[in-house]
């Protein structure tokens, strides 16, 4: 199903786990470094309301006076789930797009806020850098080095499945709880 | 042979070590995307995988934009000291990340700054031995950072898994390392073990483990049996590619062994993600790549 901007939370709420979703509009980028520097009271250099944060450190080039997308894959989340939670209640953040999941406190804010977790595919990222379709700016470059940067990517069709919902619905705690069941089995 | 020409070569080692999976590799994630259950979230997941490894070789861009730490083992013939490979291979290695090969990863663990070229202490990493013929032999592997960090070392015993010191302890430790990364590492993965060694040259020879073809057998009966155990166990935790449930969890058990002291039992597991990048090739002293050591 697509999902475009504005996103709104009657948007988000509608998405269960499991869906397969295609986004189309702004997200911003950020990882370790962004989110420890919101923790400490930086100031946003975006506005965040109702918007996608996207755990990736991309590589990205100036070809012709102009960025280049050339890998755009998620990197891990849990490093963040201190920080995701307090972060989206205080600065509307509606959704994050990552990979590997998070945790139960990230889990009890989707379902306070109305934010939901998209998992898109680790190591994929031609894939998902091919529905890159524009940077429209970069912020904190200097400060935290390229990867680290806060991107604006404009994305057309970028593809995730929803992995944690608003509704307290963990796709990971599922299959956690599922194959150390199955682990038991063989060891015990 | 002229510096330019080693220089050259190490550059194309690193873009197709990056941008081509070998294909023993995309045999397998083949298999796997075969095996996973119509429309279920594991087959769309391998769908992607798929797409992209294709699209990264076409475009001959990185498989994966953590271009993660640079594994590099040369075998140097006469005709090749150390130093003169260094200087190559580093060069090599800033062309390469100033044309988007490589990601800018090296960061100054004090400071926290990124040194914006891959140089810097312990950068590239490299592992030299001496040549047993005429020939330069390189292996590299790029290995991402959400892998690593599901690596792990277990002391045996270990009393809350059961473990003892022998093979069915080993076996204990190895589903349990599996079930612990769930999709964190970016499954399906491929596990690099070493039993015993001490925990540094438990990790550096269970990272070697992974150059090994998906395909081939431990010479080893007792290890063969338990590689084929562990891809069928750990298959059978059903955690999935990426963690989204389903058959695919691991691609590969790879086992061999050091000798320990008698105090120590050491198990490391160095995980590997989907995105195996490794390659090599063997150069000749006039300059002449006589081979590639993966088809992709």
């Amino acid at each position: 199903m697509l999902l475009e901007a504005p996103f709104t939370e009657e948007k988000i709420r509608a998405l269960k786990v499991g869906d397969q979703v295609e986004i189309t509009g702004l997200v911003f980028t950020g990882r370790d470094a962004f989110h420890k520097y919101l923790h400490d009271g930086g100031k946003p250099p975006v506005d965040l309301k109702n918007s996608i944060v996207y755990h990736c450190g991309p590589v990205v080039v100036k070809e012709g006076g102009k960025w280049v997308v050339k890998a755009a894959g998620p990197t891990t989340s849990i490093r963040e789930e201190p920080y995701q939670g307090p972060l989206m209640e205080q600065y509307g953040i509606r959704a994050v797009i990552g990979k590997g999941g998070m945790g139960p406190k990230t889990l009890e804010y989707c379902r306070k806020v109305g934010g939901v977790y998209f998992h898109a595919i680790g190591g994929a990222a031609q894939v998902l850098a091919e529905r890159v379709v524009a940077v429209e700016g970069v912020h904190l470059a200097e400060k935290f080095g390229a990867p680290e940067a806060v991107w604006e990517f404009r994305v057309d069709r970028f593809p995730v499945v929803v992995t944690m919902d608003s509704h307290g619905g963990s796709l990971h705690e599922k299959v956690l709880a599922e194959s150390e069941a199955n682990f038991r089995k063989l060891v015990d | 042979m002229e510096a330019k020409v080693l220089q050259k070569h190490l550059l194309e080692l690193i873009r197709r070590t990056s941008a081509e999976l070998p294909s023993d590799v995309v045999e397998s994630v083949d298999r796997g995307w075969r095996r996973e259950k119509k429309d279920s979230t594991g087959k769309y997941a391998l769908k992607v995988i798929r797409d992209n490894i294709v699209m990264a070789k076409d475009k001959s861009q990185p498989l994966c934009q953590d271009t993660g730490t640079i594994i590099c083992y040369a075998d140097l013939p006469a005709w090749c000291d150390e130093r003169t490979f260094r200087k190559a291979y580093e060069w090599a290695v800033v062309k390469a990340t100033k044309v988007g090969y490589l990601r800018q990863n090296s960061v100054d663990s004090i400071t926290g700054v990124n040194s914006g070229t891959n140089l810097g202490p312990g950068n590239p990493g490299y592992h030299f031995h001496p040549a047993q013929g005429k020939s330069l032999k390189v292996r590299m592997m790029l290995k991402g950072g959400g892998s690593e960090n599901m690596s792990v070392q277990y002391a045996l015993p270990h009393n809350g898994l059961g473990a003892g010191r022998d093979l069915e302890g080993v076996r204990r430790v190895l589903l349990d390392a599996v079930l612990q990364a769930q999709g964190k590492g970016c499954g399906p993965g491929i596990l690099g073990v070493c039993i015993g060694g001490d925990r540094g040259t438990g990790y550096a020879a269970a990272k070697e483990e992974l150059f090994r073809l998906l395909t081939d057998e431990n010479e080893d009966p007792r290890l063969r049996k338990l590689e084929k155990r562990i891809m069928k166990e750990a298959n059978g935790l059903e955690i999935g590619p990426m963690g989204f449930g389903g058959k695919t969890t691991i691609l590969g058990a790879k086992i061999g062994h050091r000798n320990r002291v008698p105090a120590s039992f050491f198990v490391t597991v160095a995980y590997m993600c989907w995105a195996f990048r490794r390659n090599g090739f063997v150069l000749s002293e006039g300059g002449r790549i006589s081979r590639w050591l993966y088809d992709s």
